[in-house]
């Protein structure tokens, strides 16, 4: 038996379904279709009346799924793309992430962001969002980059009492499988070394993981032995497990899909340079997305979005420090 | 809380229900006056929203409402009919004062406030993005097996031209919700008149394009107010899905307490688009409902009482305190303190 990343994603919402009578899913043809990618197949038949098509008004379903969190549900939103949950921007940012804070109430709410580049989706329906929502206080944002993490990270977003924006990535929903799902996860909020090494220390999230891994076995052919911290939750940061693998190998490139600007890179950065200044032996990298909007084109998209090839070029540069 | 009865059953006459509604107009002008007045020597910081000229819409349709049953989310012109609602007078004060006992502990200020818990949500600023929300809690009741309970709220001329009301209508239709909303045609958003804010021939013609039932009424008129919202709350709760009730008035403030709005044309103000609803329904009770000029002074100065005993507690009320506040966001504290770990 194997399972994929997106089966993982559809198995999690079911038990959850199962688990809770207060969880319900509302998104765009996730009903009868199942989903744009079909994350939600059969649970409409499975679940009547607990997973329902919402019409094409992003802003209106967030504030759906924000009214009955704040009255005692759980609700799961499905955007049909990431890039789509700007139209709902407002309701996230200024309803559900202020709504505790602000009345004491709890709004206990997941986002599922189908997020990231995947060849020839173009410019509005590539994008990842996590540096935006974890931009705003009163969000948790998640980035799952194994099917274990994809099930049970969602498992643990449903029952946190906060809103969570789950950031799931398009490109490993049919490409990554495991074996089976594993007995138990790490919690939100800790990062994961998925490679020791001691020459350098990658941190990075979600797709950009198997991208970092495949750059870290290229290095290891040339004797170098590449750390890899997949990061897992963007917020909250856990900064404990960074810095402790900074100080083994003394070099950090952080690599992520999103665009360069005020991102998640820039924040690992930030707080290594700040508070671990004395670990580095060469100055902290960062290698993201370039700086301009996605391209549809497949030639274009690849030399867009980093890789394994330039993972390791940034690699040999850092380590040549 | 003063007048807490009144909020508890709806009483039995067309009479008794006029009576108990221009209490509750009468209450909130008072405290209005009285929030403005603080705000103008200096003693609150921040905006003051008024709902002058707008209290016998407000009133209404909260008096045709359930509290602990329905919903209500009003908007910032809404001091009426949030405590006909059930709002204690001391949120309105504790609010507008950053009292740390009010309900927004000083966190958020002014009309930005709610019991979520008890029906009432707490607005944000960005018009329209209530209405969903709204939604949302009918949802949750239904899937809860209470589904005649009734969602209503309230938002003016402006807020209509927003995306968010839009979807939010829309979907109320789809889902055919019992959702009531309210909208305060006041001529105005801020200094903006409704020829600049839509151009259709009446706002009420929008419910059609969504397929909700629409009501148009005169807001200066309070019993006319009574009269539509109890029906449309009543369609509402039967099964007949949004309702949409246009209320024409006119807003006799400025925007907000900063605000003299010099803009209004004088003529219109002349008009009887113009009235005061509040001294239309004194003149009312004393022609219609046999009031006497000294029960209505009596109403007076009790409404003088309650406002003036709610401003002094909020005033003696201790103030937010920033090395006590918990600076969390999160309702999951283990998450916050992960993440802030490394703050200095």
């Amino acid at each position: 038996m194997s399972i994929t990343y997106l089966e993982a994603i559809r198995e999690a919402q079911r038990r959850a379904l199962q688990e809770n009578p207060e969880v319900f899913i509302y998104g765009q043809d996730i009903a009868h279709f199942g989903g744009a990618f079909k994350a939600t197949k059969h649970l409409a038949r499975d679940f009547p009346g607990r997973v329902l098509d919402s019409p094409i008004s992003e802003d209106a379903m967030m504030g759906l799924a924000i009214g009955a969190a704040i009255d005692g549900m759980r609700p799961i939103v499905e955007m049909q793309f990431a890039d789509f949950s700007s139209i709902a921007f407002n309701q996230i940012i200024n309803q559900a992430a202020t709504h505790f804070w602000r009345t004491g109430v709890p709004c206990p709410l997941v986002v599922r962001l189908p997020s990231g580049g995947t060849a020839g989706s173009g410019p509005f329906h590539s994008q990842s969002m996590e540096a935006l929502y974890a931009h705003y206080p009163g969000l948790v944002v998640l980035t799952p980059a194994t099917v274990g993490d994809a099930y049970w990270m969602l498992l643990e977003a449903i029952k946190l009492d906060d809103p969570v924006i789950f950031c799931e990535h398009k490109f490993l929903y049919y490409h990554l499988k495991a074996d089976e799902l594993p007995p138990e996860s790490l919690p939100i909020g800790k990062a994961r070394i998925v490679r020791h090494g001691k020459h350098a220390s990658v941190v990075t999230y979600s797709a950009m993981l198997h991208e970092s891994l495949r750059a870290a076995d290229d290095l290891a052919k040339i004797g170098y032995e590449i750390e890899v911290v997949d990061l897992r939750s963007i917020k909250p940061l856990d900064t404990d497990t960074i810095l402790a693998s900074v100080a083994r190998t003394g070099r950090l490139l952080v690599v992520g899909e999103a665009f360069p600007f005020g991102g998640v890179s820039a924040e690992v950065v930030a707080r290594v340079t700040a508070e671990g200044f004395h670990l580095l032996d060469a100055p902290p990298q960062r290698l993201n997305a370039r700086d301009t909007p996605i391209p549809y084109h497949p030639n274009l998209w690849a030399a867009h979005r980093p890789t394994a090839s330039s993972i390791a070029t940034a690699l040999r540069g850092l380590l040549g420090f | 809380m003063p007048h807490a009865s009144l909020a508890d059953a709806p009483p039995a006459t067309p009479a008794a229900r006029f009576r108990q509604a221009y209490r509750w107009m009468l209450l909130a002008r008072t405290l209005e006056d009285k929030i403005a007045a603080l705000y103008h020597s200096g003693k609150i910081v921040g905006g003051v929203y008024l709902g002058r000229g707008q209290e016998a819409f407000s009133a209404s349709l909260a008096l045709n409402l359930r509290p602990g049953h329905d919903i209500f989310a009003p908007l910032i012109r809404d001091q009426a009919g949030r405590m006909a609602f059930g709002e204690p007078i001391l949120d309105t004060a504790r609010t507008y004062l950053g009292s740390a006992l009010g309900p927004m502990r000083g966190r958020d200020g002014n009309i930005h406030r709610g019991r979520p818990d008890l029906g009432m949500p707490a607005m944000i600023s960005h018009l329209g993005a209530m209405l969903s929300v709204v939604c949302g809690m009918l949802k949750a009741r239904q899937f809860r097996g209470i589904p005649d309970a009734v969602g209503a709220s309230c938002i003016g001329d402006g807020g209509t031209s927003t995306g968010a009301f839009h979807e939010a209508l829309n979907l109320a239709a789809v889902e055919r919700l019992p959702l009531v909303v309210a909208v305060a045609n006041n001529q105005f958003a801020y200094s903006t008149p409704t020829d600049r804010q839509y151009a259709c021939r009446d706002l009420v013609d929008r419910a059609l394009g969504y397929g909700v039932q629409g009501h148009t009424v005169d807001g200066t008129d309070l019993a006319a107010c009574l009269d539509t919202f109890q029906t449309a709350v009543h369609r509402a709760r039967t099964g007949h899905g949004p309702q949409l009730v246009v209320g024409n008035l006119l807003r006799l403030c400025g925007h907000g307490a900063h605000d003299d709005g010099a803009y209004v044309p004088a003529d219109l103000k002349a008009a009887p688009l113009g009235q005061d609803c509040l001294l239309l329904a004194r003149q009312r009770l004393l022609r219609d409902f046999d009031a006497s000029p000294t029960e209505l002074d009596l109403l007076d100065s009790q409404a003088a009482t309650s406002v003036q005993q709610a401003v002094a507690t909020a005033q003696r009320d201790p103030a937010p305190d920033p090395t006590l506040e918990s600076w969390q966001p999160l309702a999951s504290r283990w998450l916050v303190e992960t993440a802030n770990s490394e703050s200095p």
